[in-house]
This record gives C-alpha cells, structure tokens and sequence, in this order.
C-alpha cells in the first residue's frame, strides 16, 4: 500500500532514459505542471536509466550499477515522479528484488517508498483540479502494462483525461492488452512484437480517436511508430504533454 | 527416451502468425475463457482470498513434498492402490508397458493426462503394439489429426468447428459433413463407446492427490474420465511428484480456482474421487488401481527456493488464455509439452536452457499471466531469473543447459549500456552523438528489427537533461 505524503514543496522529476531522448517535450511539460502547482521540481543532472532494460535482459549485475546511481541522485527526501508505470515500476517494484541481500538493501526501501508515478501523484497527492481550455477532441487511451499491473494508476491516468470538458475519451477494446513493446523484446521477438503492435494499432482506430494517450514512452515510441509506418494519421502524445497542452491556454 | 527435437521456433512463430484462421481461432476462442473467468471471479476480494488460500496450500504441499509422498504411498497402498515411482519418463513408460503387460493388455482408453503427453506415451506405448484411445473430445479430435494438444485444458482449441467438421467427416467412415455441436458429438460418443467397453486397460492423469487418505482426484466435464477409470478392469494413474496436497479440507479451494480459472466453471460436471479398487460386494469399479508417480526433472525445479514457485502450478491453462504471446502463436509454435506462460518457465527447466531457454524470451514481461494465476506463481519474475541463468557464465547454476547461448556481442552491448549510464560525461556524449544523428540511425541490428513493422524513433536535438539545463528546472 503507497503511503501518501501530504502536498510536498519539493520533489524529485525522474526523467526516465526515453523521455531524455526521445520525448523531451513531454519531460518539460511534466514539469511545468509540477511547478504550476507551486511545487519545486529538482532534477538531479546525474540521473539517467533506471536500469530496467539490462535487469529484464539477464544482466542484474550491470543493471545495478545503474541503479546505484540513481539511488545516489535522488538521495533527499523528497518524493521522486516518474512520467511513466514501466520506469516507476522498476524503481518502486523491482530495485528491492534487485538489491536483495546486497548493502544497500534498507536504503532501497526508503528510496522506493518515495517513488510515484505522474498521474497517481497528480490526483493523488496533489488533488490538481485541471481547467480545460482546448478545442473539442476525441482521444482515446493506452495504459502500460507496468502501470497497470504494478503501479495501478490506470485509472489515475484516465480520471485526468476526464477531468478536461471538451476531450472525449473513447476507450479502446482490449485496453489491458500488451502493444508488444516490452523494451528488448520488440528486437528479440520481432515476429511476436510486430503482430501484437499491428493489433493494437487497429484496435485504436476503431476508436475513432484522433489522438492515442499514454503515460509511457515505450509504448507510445512503439503505437506511433508502427502507425507511422502504416500512415494513419493518428498521433500519439505523452499524458503530460497532452494535459500542458489542454490547460496552459 | 523423448527423442530430442530440433524446433526452430522463430520460424515456427512466423509460420503461425501468418495463419490468418488460426489467429482468429485462438483471439476467438482465449476472448471467451477469459469472459467466462471474470464473470465467475466477479468479486475481487473472494478471488484474492481464494488465491492466498490456494498458494499456501501449494506451498505448504512443497515444503514438506517427500514426507508427503510417502503417506500417499502408504495410505495408497492401505487402499488397495499400487504405488510406482519412476525418475524419468522413460521409467514412467516401463511401468505401464510392465502392468499392460502382466494382463496381456494391447487397448486402452485414456482420459485427458499432461503428465502422458510428458512421457510420449501413446507413441511409446504404439511402438509396442498398444492402442491408446483418447477419450476427452479435444484429444480425440487431434488423435485423429496425429497433433499435439495446442492448449492444456482445451487440446483442440486451435480448430474451430467447421475444421473438426471436416475431421470427422475424412477420418471417421460413414460420417456426413456437419458443424452441428450436438452431431458431432454423437460422432464421437458412438465411436469412443465401443473403445470404452473394449479397453482392457484405463488411463489417467490425476488433478489432486490427497496425501492423508490416498485419494486421487480427476476433475472432468465428459464423464470419459470416469469411463475410463471404472469401465475397463484395471485403472492406471500417471501424476507428476508436485501434485500431492496434504489432507483432504485443501482440496475444495484448489478445485474452486482449477475450475473457475480454467474454464469459470463454479464445478466441472463430474469430479471424481479415486481412492481405493473394487471392493469385495462392490459391482463396478476396476479390480486393480496403479498410481505411477513421475519425477521427471521436478526435483530439481524444487532444490531452488525461487524456481520452486514453478511447481505449485494446478494446469488450469488460465495464463495460456491471457497471454498476448500465446493468443497470437497458439500452442504448437512454442515446441513443448507446455505452452504459453507456464511452458516458458517449466520448459527451459524441465528440458535444459539450451534446448528451450529461447522461450525465455518470448515475453514482454506485461504480467497478465502472474495477475491471474490461481496459485500466484510470480511467473514474469521466474522469466527473469531464467534470462538470468541462460547468459551465466557457464553450467554449474540451478538449471541445466546455461552458459551455452552467451553471447560476447549482447555482454558488451550491456557493459557499454552500463558505461554510458553510469558517467555523466558519457551519457551527454551519447545522447548528443544520437541526437545528431536524428532519424538517420543506421538500419542495422536491433534498429533492422525495430524498423521491420514501425518508423526509427527520432531522437530530439536537445535531450530533456539539456532542456531542465538551459530552460529551469532545479539542481542541487
């Protein structure tokens, strides 16, 4: 059970590896939100990947090293936000697995009880009140498997999307279903990935959404990758990116 | 000895998902089981109260699995029922040809048994003159169609009802083209009818065995399995080593989460308790009951306390139906006794890293099979620990065949991951080096197989790290 802290002045942004590379925009939009909420945003310039990738790959003992470090960056007490199910996952789930009779065992305790994901931490611990101010639009929404499974914010997620009046969230047939990203599977299991991605891709444009949410990098590099390819023309957003649009004006 | 089989199973995956109808077949078919089983476990807080129930049975089972297995076998034996242990499925196969042999047995009849399908039994017992005749419809099907079963619970699953039509219609003479449930299954019932009453020798698999009164339970909706178990004179039962429970109260919670998660049934239509032969002034029954007990590699699954969770698996194929991979490939692409969830952790294990660790693989780690799995077999985390075993550095680990698919490429790949993760200065160099680069990464390695189905991800020209920089943010 996640223990909520009452509204903090300071917290910690995780930016997660992806949303460095690949999603800067929805990293800063994140931010934005945090700060207009009056909330200090720290981001500790050392921080990089939470380690996941080499952790689910065989490789522990890299992924440690990894992880130790982002142990070090976030070493305040402060809680520490993380813009995506799969990388909070990691940090809150997974680093007390990985560090499992080593020294640091206690610390990581403390430091996955800080870990929240941004829309749990949204709703959660901040109660944000969203004010809509963007132009009607029908979107529909993917949850991560991680953020569904391990973090449960599913509906976290969902219930900001709704608190925007003139966006019109039309759920997508099988939305517990993996889009087949699932970091090194996608290139270790082609076949496998390309089918599962291809069958989410439809199932969204059933939706009739012009847009497709999500609060994970992964699967949004993923979905709008292989409707790229397709050239559908539905785009993909982060959730973060998508709120800062809708309520900055 | 199971012949060793050489199953590429990249080309097998490929083959399978361009098979338009099997893809509809299985998306069909796994919707449905898995309505069924939400319908029946509608309130959450039952269902998590059955699962911890039904995991400490299971684990309370496996802590104290050779002191139970020998009061199976003495309250067994107080029953009347013959006790037989063998190690490998080589042995399990001897001690049934011994038995069939002792009545000079050459039919049989058979309900539906995994542990069987382990053994290559029927083909086992083929070579050596014997009829084995699957009994359970979906077995009976593909007996017909010489295939394995494409799911543990529903072995026909892969077939919809126009194929089966077309099944019985060219291998069963005399039957008339019909897509009719009910025909079709007066087909098979007329057919199996004659088998039962000439089987001279019944085989099963068992679902429980109750170590406190030497109980063998079958769980079954077709009534073949307690034709099979009370028609013909003897009765011989196969069950893997982990199927022991302790005492009898265990058995209702395990039932409930066997049957609801399997098919969401409340109850299956019949359940039979086996615990002793024909007694003196009973009419029916058979006259002789044999329990084979088969290890088969488990034991050493049970020497790893975290492996261990492996075997308090109850077969009820829930995690089959949930699992994006499987729904997509079927049965048959995995190349193993077990497929889906389980057969990717119980596989490597039971068959060696190097011969199956590759199924490993196959998974996105989205933890649809540990959310619903009756008995919470953490089976995303036992994934895991396998990838851990198969990059080992050699083969002294907890599971055989590791060491042998290390690869020097991927090791590097991952200890320049860590470099890059680890320095600042590193990290700045490579987002700024793939920045630069943009969208024109080179098409090779896993970008090619990235970029088989989907547009290279576009790396910004400025990483977040360098926006917080320039653009707010604090640091300290």
């Amino acid at each position: 059970m996640a223990v909520f802290p009452a509204h903090p002045r300071t917290v910690y942004f995780f930016g997660t590896c992806l949303m460095d590379m690949i999603y800067p925009d929805a990293g800063m939009a994140a931010i934005r939100m945090l700060q207009r909420e009056g909330i200090r945003v720290v981001f500790p310039p050392e921080q990089s990947c939470c380690g996941q990738p080499a952790y689910n790959s065989g490789f522990p003992e890299e992924a440690r090293a990894v992880a130790r470090r982002q142990l070090r960056a976030f070493s305040k007490n402060y809680p520490i936000v993380v813009p995506s199910g799969s990388c909070a996952g990691m940090l809150k789930h997974h680093y007390p697995h990985l560090f499992d009779g080593q020294p640091e065992s206690r610390d990581v305790q403390w430091f996955s009880s800080r870990v929240f994901e941004f829309s749990e931490f949204l709703v959660r611990v901040l109660r944000i009140r969203l004010t809509d101010l963007g132009p009607p639009v029908r979107v529909t929404w993917h949850g991560s498997c991680h953020g569904r499974r391990e973090m449960g914010v599913t509906e976290d997620s969902k219930s900001l999307i709704r608190q925007l009046k003139r966006v019109e969230l039309t759920e997508i047939e099988r939305e517990y279903e993996c889009c087949g990203f699932g970091g090194t599977f996608a290139v270790k299991q082609p076949a496998i990935s390309t089918a599962m991605v291809q069958d989410k891709v439809e199932d969204i444009r059933k939706t009739g959404a012009s847009r497709v949410i999500s609060g994970d990098c992964g699967c949004l590099m993923n979905i709008t990758g292989a409707m790229e390819a397709q050239g559908i023309a539905i785009t993909g957003q982060h959730l973060a990116d998508f709120l800062w649009e809708r309520t900055n004006g | 000895m199971a012949e060793p089989i050489v199953h590429d199973f990249h080309a097998e995956v490929e083959k399978a998902l361009a098979n338009r109808q099997l893809r509809a077949n299985f998306r069909f078919a796994m919707g449905n089981m898995i309505e069924k089983r939400k319908a029946l476990f509608s309130d959450p807080v039952e269902l998590e109260a059955l699962r911890a129930a039904g995991q400490a049975i299971r684990q309370r089972a496996l802590s104290r699995l050779p002191e139970l297995l020998d009061q199976l076998e003495a309250n067994c034996t107080r029953n009347g029922i013959q006790v037989h242990w063998a190690e490998t499925s080589e042995e399990a196969n001897q001690e049934v040809l011994a038995i069939l042999k002792s009545h000079g047995a050459t039919r049989t009849v058979k309900g539906k048994s995994m542990v069987s399908e382990e053994m290559h039994l029927n083909a086992f017992l083929a070579r050596h003159g014997i009829e084995a005749m699957e009994t359970d419809f979906g077995e009976f099907i593909i007996q017909l169609t010489c295939e394995t079963p494409s799911h543990i619970i529903v072995p026909a699953i892969h077939k919809n009802r126009d194929q089966i039509a077309r099944v019985f219609q060219q291998k069963i003479p005399g039957t008339p083209y019909t897509e009719k449930v009910e025909e079709l299954n007066a087909v098979a019932r007329k057919t199996l009818r004659t088998k039962f009453f000439q089987g001279e020798v019944g085989l099963s698999g068992v679902n429980m065995a109750v170590a406190e009164t030497g109980t063998l339970c079958l769980v079954e909706n077709e009534g073949n399995g307690r034709m099979c178990t009370t028609v013909p004179p003897v009765h011989i039962a196969v069950m893997g080593i982990e199927k022991v429970v302790e005492k009898l109260a265990d058995v209702p919670p395990i039932l409930r989460l066997l049957t609801g998660s399997a098919t969401g049934q409340l109850i299956t239509t019949y359940f039979n308790m086996i615990t002793s032969p024909r007694r003196e002034g009973e009419k029916d029954g058979p006259r002789e009951v044999h329990l084979i007990i088969l290890d088969n590699g488990r034991s050493r699954i049970l020497a790893d306390p975290e492996l261990r969770q492996t075997l308090l698996c109850i077969r009820c194929g829930t995690c089959l139906n949930h699992c994006p991979v499987y729904v997509r490939i079927g049965g048959h692409a995995y190349g193993h006794v077990y497929p889906g969830p389980i057969g990717k952790i119980l596989a490597p294990q039971m068959e060696g890293l190097d011969k199956a660790g590759v199924l490993a693989t196959a998974s996105s780690l989205c933890g649809a099979c540990g959310e619903v799995c009756p008995v919470r077999i953490p089976i995303p985390d036992l994934i895991r620990r396998l990838r851990n075993e198969i990059v080992a550095a050699d083969d002294s680990g907890a599971v055989a065949g590791a060491g042998g698919k290390r690869d020097l490429a991927e090791t590097l790949v991952w200890k320049g991951w860590e470099l890059a993760n680890l320095s600042p200065a590193l990290n700045r160099l490579g987002t700024r080096l793939a920045s630069a680069m943009g969208q024109r990464l080179p098409r090779v390695g896993p970008i090619k197989q990235w970029t088989r189905a989907r547009r290279p991800p576009v790396v910004a020209r400025r990483s977040l790290h360098e926006r917080v920089r320039r653009e707010g943010g604090k640091d300290e």
